[in-house]
């Protein structure tokens, strides 16, 4: 009984130590804005249209990353170049549906579109959360510096010319091939 | 006539004194509680509005007048809109009989530093302090809402349970003072403060105070967790903010007499009197704080057991061996 009340006050006392103690611990809180917390590279906000290394758009206006949006925010047109390099006529992603999911990331073939630890994009209007192509590009490679798509995969456009290409075989002729 | 009125309005003066004093002391509890609660989470609590977040009880203040007052459908109205104002009130009124400094003489006349020295003080203090639960209960039942009905109901269990050891906890004290009036009680403590002669009786009373406001670990009828806010579920605005204003009314009444019990009151050394009581208040306010950081909800059959099977028969036993001592 007597140790049984002893028990009772040793851990009450200890409970009234412990949360005594944390008063002169230093809070763990980041003050926001203040302070920035450095993120992670691939930690995942503003969506950014990036070049390849020659400077060259990478996106290919493929529309993978617009068909694999869950929320349909991302609209582009096609065109083409006088050496039948496909590009973007236009590019639009609305920030005020983006979920910032990453899978238009995951989908693109050429590392064009890029998510940044960028969040600090909001907006007042709702309308000016719709990012037009020239808000979205950007002079940069991101996260895949040395990558160039038409160095491994795509068109003849006078890179180079078929079996040419980075871990690509040359043709097989059809007619020798036959066993 | 002209004394009559100068009673009058000296009288009003010391209410106007002891109510500023009190609401305001209430808002920036709330701060020093929030402020207090996350550093003992070792985290920094509200330091946006103002500097060290100082105006805050100001935006919390303008921020509960201007939303929408509420009233649920179903909701039994009358009673509904006037639960909050009983519990402010109740817990408002209690102060009217703490002592806050000995009799001044101005002019050959006596001003007694207390607003109404009555000689059943200690009863009067009680009373308001039950009926204050009539709010808390009846504002849970008229709420038609589950959560709130069932933390009216545990109000009043809990005031059943705590109001018994809460009432015997200081008949050592009247005992020892022989007299019901705060005034007296202080008086009694010239010498010793009660604490020392009646440990027993001041732990006893503490824990019956921190279940009378209702706060962690007794904070059943809110329980955050379990159901909603409680018995103040559906309330907003304002009406919310009186029950909460009453709930910390109520810890500093709960300070201000056990500073009056058991720590001597007003009476301390170079600090004027009111500056003694109100640092003694505080003082218990804070320990409240601690108390609320560091121990968790009881259950209910636990808030039972430790009212009905510790306190109550620690309060009877103190009572004999208290009045065998007087009477030898």
């Amino acid at each position: 009984m007597i140790r049984a009340v002893i028990d009772i006050i040793v851990s009450i006392a200890a409970g009234f130590y412990t949360t005594g103690r944390h008063l002169f611990v230093r809070p763990v809180t980041e003050s926001y804005p203040e302070y920035k917390r450095p993120l992670p590279a691939r930690s995942r906000a503003r969506i950014i249209l990036t070049r390849d290394p020659e400077g060259r758009e990478r996106c290919v206006a493929c529309y993978l990353c617009s068909g694999v949006c869950p929320v349909n925010c991302i609209s582009m047109q096609a065109a083409e170049d006088s050496q039948g390099r496909r590009y973007a006529a236009w590019f639009r992603i609305n920030f005020g549906r983006c979920i910032y999911c990453g899978l238009c990331e995951q989908a693109c073939p050429t590392s064009a579109i890029q998510l940044t630890p960028d969040f600090e994009h909001i907006r007042r209007d709702i309308l000016d959360m719709v990012f037009e192509k020239q808000d979205l590009l950007v002079d940069l490679c991101g996260k895949d510096p040395d990558y160039d798509f038409y160095q491994h995969a795509g068109v003849v456009v006078g890179l180079a010319g078929k079996g040419d290409h980075i871990s690509e075989n040359p043709p097989v002729n059809t007619r020798t091939n036959m066993p | 006539m002209w004394i009559w009125l100068l009673g009058y309005l000296v009288l009003m003066a010391k209410i106007t004194a002891v109510l500023t004093a009190v609401m305001v002391l209430a808002a920036y509890l709330v701060l020093v509680e929030r402020k207090l609660l996350g550093r003992f989470q070792v985290r920094y609590g509200p330091n946006r509005a103002g500097i060290y977040g100082i105006l805050q009880p100001v935006a919390d203040g303008i921020k509960l007048l201007l939303k929408e007052d509420l009233v649920p459908e179903g909701a039994d109205r009358a009673i509904f809109l006037a639960a909050p104002a009983v519990v402010a009130t109740t817990a408002l009124m209690m102060f009217a009989v703490v002592p806050f400094g000995p009799r001044l003489t101005i002019g050959g006349r006596e001003i007694p530093m207390v607003i109404t020295d009555i000689n059943v003080g200690l009863l009067y203090v009680f009373a308001l302090s039950s009926l204050g639960v009539y709010g808390v209960a009846l504002g849970g039942w008229a709420s038609n809402s589950k959560y709130a009905l069932l933390g009216g109901i545990r109000g009043a269990a809990q005031m059943i349970s705590y109001e018994l050891a809460l009432g015997l906890s200081i008949v050592p004290v009247v005992m020892l003072a022989g007299s019901f009036s705060l005034v007296d009680i202080v008086n009694a403590q010239a010498g010793l403060p009660f604490i020392l002669v009646q440990p027993l009786a001041f732990g006893v009373f503490l824990i019956s105070a921190m279940a009378e406001t209702k706060r962690i670990p007794f904070d059943l009828p809110e329980a955050e967790t379990e159901l909603g806010a409680g018995y103040h579920t559906e309330y907003s605005g304002m009406r919310f903010g009186l029950f909460f204003l009453g709930e910390y009314v109520h810890m500093q009444v709960m300070g201000a007499l056990v500073a009056v019990f058991f720590l001597g009151g007003w009476r301390g050394p170079v600090l004027p009197p009111p500056v003694w009581l109100l640092v003694k208040i505080v003082f218990v306010v804070l320990f409240m704080i601690w108390v609320r950081a560091t121990l968790p909800r009881l259950r209910y059959d636990q808030l039972m057991n430790l009212g009905w099977k510790v306190l109550i028969p620690l309060a009877l036993v103190n009572i004999l061996i208290t009045g065998a001592f007087v009477a030898a």
